[in-house]
């Protein structure tokens, strides 16, 4: 305890100074040095009048239904081109609530951290994450921290969980998805796992290539306003047989034209092939999915290329697939384009009656085959 | 005009100019994945079929050989550095993954050197480089070795299971099972060879050769030759990489390293001096030596036939396994596992209406 003694007396600075700048098992022991550490690290990084309550729980007071959902981060290594695990921790999170069209109201943050682990990179990482919350307008309301002996991880853990408020009023989804529905993307895919890829030094490459970590509730949020002026002005399969003149679009109002809106998912692990394989099983509907219209930049393909990577089964942490009504489509990805990680965003395929279960991607030579889903590790080619 | 024209048109010339049911051989694995990822087939004209060879590492690997490397890794001194390829292909009663699992020190490398730098880094441990590959790879196995002992590495070995590309392709033809009208022979191994190894294909069988690239046009294009030759001859299509002498330093390296051996291929049983095994000179370095182990009779999975899928006897989807119980997620055979495996290949990139 004698360290934090002196950390006791050593005022502001005193979870640093008698560490020598490192975590130690005692950081997470509950006492005083744990106590300094969530000061003066965790709440003056995510500054928030609910967090420097240090209550427990925090209280959160939504109007409308509720998303929660939770993503662990154990990213190897911390820092990348683009990004690190402290904005990456947050966007996941925020992407995850973003797929249920959530707008993000609290994350928590559970932190487990390796005995030594340096304190100047914890706030260096915090300031990180705080920074992308505060892009994304969702304040850290409460967290946990554990400090685990040296070797039981590797460097540090972001546990984070989210609590967000759905905006439209019908169930996205598989179940809502129709033929003739158009997909669209938000933009190239494969660069965040070819940034981590580079970052692990493994291959010993070099790319020009930055992870597209981001929080892409803005992006979410223009879609669905997209979608509800798209469809309330044009009727849609959802609203056939009824007027669609003099409907209300406002937010928070039943039907109305939102309802264009029909899926929301984010192509992380097992990327943009593992979404719509799982779409087209979930939905019993067929997908058909123009392999030219996909933006891939050169550098990705460059590194699929030698490495024999598909881009499409690569990771993203800053893309959303949509599937929207076909009548909406145009003005959804016009709206995705104005927004700042949505301006490649197009039209990459449609839905379709036909093979139900199965996406067929059309090469650019004009001949079709099945997008199945990647099995297992990724490896290189030998030979 | 664009490359989609292109295609269009190499594939109407092959309708109009080709003979029906031909049979052409691809013999190299990336030259299978092309095929299927592109959907290659749908263009061919009817009648036309295309088999896949014995080139995919991995696949013709003996079930002995793998048997060999697990037991190697479970030798609690040893590090088994491979390709990622080889791990989750079944031996006899495991996969190198399954012995990861267990305890079993066994590392993905992407390149032998990787594996020196290991055998560097950790002197205490044996590290052992499980070598599969081609003429492509061998000559990489061979600078490796030659780095190792430069550097005084004296835990640094190499179990070699490499292999060359001529000799199973005249046990094919010896074997007459399958009337191959020409083969498409591989690109990346004739960078390091040459052409002239390939010859006796046309000279002492009267059957054509086109040594290929990988991009789609690079396929139609070896096609269109093959079918367009009036006498068979040996001829390069990938000729933006490929030169008849082929790349003699590279050779030269191999030669000084290995030897030919007899080797056991999956499919093909023993083919006499299709292997490369290390000289004597080198036999410090030869893990099969430096680590002899008692094997069990291997086994063949039940029902599996990759090896008349590696003769072109057999197609894929003409297997009771395709599919079903044989898959990527769960393969039987190593032909479902390897990326190049001409089932993997079938299996993933089947088209829409299979």
């Amino acid at each position: 305890m004698t360290d934090a003694d002196r950390g006791a007396g050593g005022g502001r600075s005193g979870a640093a100074t008698p560490s020598g700048g490192r975590i130690l098992l005692g950081h997470g022991s509950g006492g005083k040095l744990y106590r300094d550490l969530v000061k003066d690290v965790f709440v003056k990084a995510f500054a928030n009048p609910v967090l420097e309550r240090l209550d427990d729980a925090a209280a959160l007071a939504p109007e409308g239904r509720i998303a929660f959902t939770t993503d662990s981060h154990v990213v190897q290594p911390l820092r990348f081109a683009g990004g690190d695990i402290g904005r990456l921790s947050v966007a996941g999170t925020v992407n995850d609530l973003a797929t249920a069209a959530a707008r993000p109201l609290g994350l928590a943050a559970a932190f487990i951290i390796e005995e030594g682990f340096l304190l100047a990179d914890l706030r260096e990482l915090c300031a990180s994450a705080a920074a992308t919350a505060r892009e994304a307008g969702v304040p850290i309301v409460t967290g946990d921290t554990k400090v685990v002996e040296r070797g039981a991880a590797d460097g540090l853990f972001i546990t984070t969980t989210g609590v967000g408020e759905i905006v439209v009023a019908h169930e996205l989804g598989a179940a809502a998805v129709r033929a003739g529905d158009a997909v669209i993307l938000s933009g190239g895919i494969g660069e965040h796992a070819v940034a981590i890829l580079a970052a692990r030094g493994e291959f010993r490459f070099s790319a020009d290539v930055r992870s597209d970590c981001a929080p892409l509730w803005g992006l979410v949020e223009a879609a669905v306003a997209a979608a509800r002026e798209a469809g309330g002005s044009a009727a849609g399969p959802s609203a056939a047989g009824r007027p669609a003149a003099g409907r209300p679009a406002g937010a928070g109002q039943a039907a109305g034209g939102a309802e264009a809106l029909h899926f929301l998912r984010d192509p992380t692990r097992g990327g943009l092939t593992t979404v719509l394989a799982e779409l087209a099983e979930e939905a019993g509907l067929g997908i058909e999915i123009e392999e030219a219209a996909i933006p891939v930049s050169p550098a990705v393909r460059s590194v699929c290329d030698l490495l024999g990577y598909d881009p499409l089964t690569l990771a993203n942490e800053g893309k959303m697939v949509l599937v929207v009504a076909p009548e909406a489509a145009d003005a959804v990805v016009a709206a995705i384009q104005k927004t700042r990680y949505g301006r490649d965003a197009r039209r990459i395929g449609c839905v379709s009656a036909a093979h139900p279960g199965r996406v067929a991607l059309r090469t650019p030579f004009g001949t079709r085959r099945v997008l199945d889903m990647p099995v297992g590790e990724l490896l290189p080619r030998i030979c | 005009m664009t490359q989609a024209d292109e295609l269009r048109r190499l594939a109407a010339d092959l309708r109009a100019e080709a003979r029906p049911d031909l049979t052409f051989m691809e013999v190299c694995g990336t030259h299978t994945m092309s095929i299927a990822r592109y959907g290659l087939r749908e263009l061919l004209p009817d009648g036309m079929r295309l088999v896949s060879g014995p080139g995919c590492p991995v696949c013709v690997t003996a079930i002995a050989d793998l048997d060999r490397v697990v037991a190697l890794a479970r030798l609690p001194e040893v590090t088994l550095a491979t390709f990622g390829d080889l791990i989750r292909v079944p031996a006899s009663r495991t996969t190198p993954a399954a012995e990861r699992a267990a305890g079993a020190d066994v590392r993905v490398v992407y390149s032998a050197r990787d594996a020196v730098q290991i055998a560097a880094d950790e002197p205490e441990r044996q590290v052992v480089f499980a070598g599969i590959g081609f003429e492509t790879t061998a000559p990489t196995i061979a600078a490796s070795l030659l780095e190792a002992r430069a550097r005084g590495l004296t835990n640094f070995s190499v179990l070699s299971m490499h292999k060359t590309m001529p000799p199973p392709l005249k046990a094919l033809l010896e074997l007459g099972e399958t009337p191959i009208g020409g083969f498409l022979l591989p690109g990346h191994v004739s960078v390091i060879t040459g052409t002239a190894c390939y010859e006796f294909l046309a000279r002492d069988y009267g059957v054509a050769g086109v040594v290929a690239g990988f991009e789609p046009l690079d396929v139609m294009r070896a096609l269109l030759r093959l079918v367009r030759q009036t006498r068979p001859a040996i001829e390069i299509e990938y000729g933006r990489a490929v030169r008849p002498e082929g790349n003699v330093v590279a050779q030269r390296l191999m030669e000084q390293v290995f030897a030919p051996s007899d080797a056991d291929w999956r499919g093909l049983g023993v083919i006499p001096g299709s292997g490369l095994a290390l000289r004597p000179e080198y036999a410090d370095a030869d893990a099969a030596l430096r680590f002899p182990v008692e094997l069990e009779p291997p086994l063949e999975p039940a029902g599996c036939r990759c090896g008349e899928v590696l003769r072109g006897v057999t197609d894929p989807a003409d297997c009771a396994l395709f599919g079903a119980r044989c898959t990527p997620e769960d393969p039987v055979g190593a032909c479902m596992v390897s990326s190049e495996g001409a089932c993997a290949a079938r299996y993933r990139y089947r088209g829409i209406d299979d």
